[in-house]
Formats: structure tokens, sequence, C-alpha cells
């Protein structure tokens, strides 16, 4: 990553209404390398709401967001940011390492190979296998050893610890640590309390 | 790794996947096979009737099941979220699209023509003007799934989609439907059909040029 270049998640006075319903108002926030924001509230609350705004899937209903200096529906965004939500994103029917290979042509080359991404989130000697045939908790790691394929300074991650185990909590809570000492920025929503040492964590109650 | 890269991949990825679900692509063919194959049942032994309405038996069955199968272009992609990360991705979505939408054709549509021949003969049409039959396809049935794809971008967000996705598609499909008809009709006759062809060439570049945008823009609005 490039030290010099000044990046920062800037959101002013968001808001966000659904159904005649006002999810949150005037939420601000800025987010600098090597932080991480922790979204939390009650379900419903709408913190997958804002996951989706933040990643330009929804616009919000007031507010804007700014990504170092510009806003985020220019390009630069969408190559800086990687999203992993509710649903895994991994076709069933092909084979782990397909998978990671469509997502490899789909982004920017990042640090970890295919074969090291795996064996990282403890999956080595899985790629052969298909994905139908893996359990919930290593459908999850595979979906997030997307993020260490492909190169993205900014990671928004929906529940990213659902459904896997301690080693696998633990696993992940280390990746993010790991990629916020390099510079980069996570935003995430968890019910599961995280223990991050040495990285700023802000929390947003959004009930 | 670059667009024409990821574009490829694409077309691969959706490949593999029909090869492994096979189903996907007996369905639309195995549709045109038996609609086309109740026609002479229904109408009796009426050669020369059969032999006259045989381009538009075949063009008609081509749409019907170039309609059926389009459910499927996105329906699994936006059920798994792979479709948000294909919207993702830092390269033009409307490219991305046109490479699902190519693949969709290859499995849906490229079928259709190896049996359209066959079937053809079946039905009595003069063997000459089988060229040309061929060749409406060939033009017309990419045009189908391209404009189809628009409408199940729209429809993709809703459960019931269906009926709207065939309200909305099918009008757009009656210039395709026309002009190939008419050149398979007016060849038989042994009449020149460079107009209908021509007119066919321009109906299919302008919607591989026009149709992934608003395609693109529609998906982002389904997932939303």
């Amino acid at each position: 990553m490039e030290e010099n270049e000044v990046v920062r998640l800037q959101a002013n006075q968001l808001s966000c209404i659904r159904d005649d319903r006002v999810l949150f108002e005037g939420l601000s926030f800025e987010l600098n390398a090597g932080q991480i924001l922790l979204l939390e509230g009650k379900n419903g609350s709408g913190k997958t709401s804002l996951l989706r705004i933040l990643c330009g899937f929804r616009e919000p209903d007031e507010g804007e967001l700014l990504w170092g200096f510009d806003a985020i529906n220019d390009s630069q965004y969408q190559t800086d940011m990687a999203y992993v939500g509710h649903l895994d994103g991994v076709k069933k029917e092909l084979t782990v390492y397909e998978n990671l290979k469509v997502s490899l042509a789909l982004g920017r080359p990042g640090r970890y190979s295919i074969i090291d991404a795996l064996a990282r989130v403890n999956l080595a000697n899985y790629d052969d296998v298909l994905v139908q045939a893996l359990s919930a908790g290593q459908k999850r790691r595979l979906s997030l050893a997307r993020l260490l394929i492909t190169e993205n300074k900014l990671w928004i991650l929906d529940e990213p610890f659902t459904s896997l185990d301690k080693q696998g909590i633990a696993l992940i809570e280390t990746l993010m640590i790991e990629h916020c000492a390099r510079g980069g920025m996570i935003v995430l929503t968890s019910h599961h309390d995280i223990e991050l040492h040495d990285v700023v964590v802000q929390r947003i109650n959004l009930s | 790794m670059s667009l024409s890269n990821a574009f490829f991949a694409i077309i691969k990825r959706d490949l593999v996947l029909a090869l492994r679900r096979r189903s996907e692509i007996a369905n639309p063919i195995l549709f045109f096979v038996l609609v086309i194959t109740l026609f002479p049942l229904g109408i009796g032994a009426q050669p020369h009737l059969l032999q006259t309405i045989a381009p538009g038996i075949i063009w008609v069955s081509a749409l019907l099941a170039s309609m059926l199968s389009l459910d499927s272009l996105f329906r699994s992609d936006f059920d798994d979220g792979s479709l948000e990360q294909i919207l993702l991705s830092s390269y033009p979505a409307s490219i991305l699209v046109l490479g699902k939408v190519m693949a969709h054709w290859l499995v849906t549509g490229l079928p259709l023509l190896i049996v359209a021949p066959l079937l053809a003969v079946f039905l009595g049409m003069p063997s000459h003007s089988l060229g040309i039959l061929l060749l409406t396809l060939l033009l017309g049935t990419p045009v189908l799934s391209l404009i189809g794809a628009i409408g199940v971008a729209l429809t993709v967000g809703l459960r019931r989609g269906g009926m709207i996705l065939s309200l909305l598609v099918l009008p757009l499909y009656v210039p395709v439907l026309i002009f190939a008809s008419n050149a398979v009709e007016i060849a038989s006759t042994g009449l020149p059909v460079s107009a209908q062809i021509n007119i066919l060439i321009s109906i299919l570049v302008m919607s591989v040029v026009l149709a992934p945008w608003p395609t693109a823009a529609a998906l982002k609005m389904s997932i939303n």
C-alpha cells in the first residue's frame, strides 16, 4: 500500500429512511488508516443498511460519503473496497480454487496467492473440493480468504464471525489486526465481543 | 489483471457452472423440440399448411424457449451473493454483465441452432431456406438474450417476477420475430432476403452495444 496517499473514509450527516422509518440520521464519522469501526445496535437498527450505503449499493437519503477528498461514486473507491456480507458470495457448484480464481480476476491481485490464502484461513488441501461439500464455517473462511487474495484498503464486513468456531474467530481477528497494521481500514458489525489489541477501535451504537 | 481477463473469467465460470447443472442446458432445448413436435399433431395431416407456417412455428418456439431460460441468468448469482461481488468489482459492470449474457446464450441459444435444421426438415421446410433459418437464429437469439437480460435484471429481486418478465420482454421481441420469420418465409420462395438480414444485423449490433448498460443499472437497483 502506498504510504504517502492520504486515505480516509468520511461520513457527513448520513441518514437512512426505510419504509417511512428513520433508521439513523445525522450520522458522522471519520475512519483513518489503521483503524476499525465497529457498528453496534439491536437487530433492525440499520447496521446492514449502513454497510450497504458504504458499499455504494444504496444511496444515503441525506448526507455524503467521502473517500479521501472525492465522493465514493468515483471508481477508485470501488477498487479500494471489499465487502463480505451475509451471503457468502461463493458458488456451491464450483471448487474452492475456481471460486477464488474468479474473485481474483474481478479484483486487483493482492499479497497472497490463492494457495497461500487458503493455507492462511486453514483451508489448505481443500482447493479441489466443491464448495457444497464445505461446512458453513468453512464457507465463511473461504469468503474471507477473498479479502487476502485481492488488494483492498477498506474491508466492509457484515457479521464476519457468524458460524465460525473459536479458532476461526481468533484467526479472523489476527487477520484484521494484520490488515490494520499495514494501514488498512475495517468497518464491521458484530454481535460477538471482539478482542483487538493495538488497534484503534471506534464504536458507533445505532440504537 | 485486465478487463478482458475478467470478462473471460466470468464466461468461463458460467460455462463450468452450466456444465455442472445440466438441466439448465437441457430444459430450453427440450422445450423447443417438444413444442415443435406438438404442432404437426395438433394440425393433422396437412403438410402444405405445416410447410407454410414452419418459419413462424420455429421462431415462436425459439422465442418462448429463450424466454423460459431467462430466469436462470441472474437468479442463482442473486441468491448466493455472487451478484453483489460482481457489481462491486472495479471493472465496468456492463462489460461483466455482457460476459454473463454471452455465456448464457452459448448455453441456451446455441443448442437451438443445432437442432433447428433437423426440426425444420420435419416440418417440410424446403432445404434451400435452411441456411437462412440458421442465419436468422444466429443473429436473432443473441438479441433475445440481450433484451431479455434487461427484463430479468429488473425482476430478479421479485420472488414472483415470471409474469411481469414476459409482459416486459415479449413486446420487445416482436421486431426480431417479424423480420426473422419473414426472412425465412421469403427465402423459401427463392427471393433475396438481404434487407431483413441487414435489419437483424443492425438490431444485434444495437443490442450488444446498448443493452448491457440498462441491465447493469437494473441489477444495481435489484440488489438494493
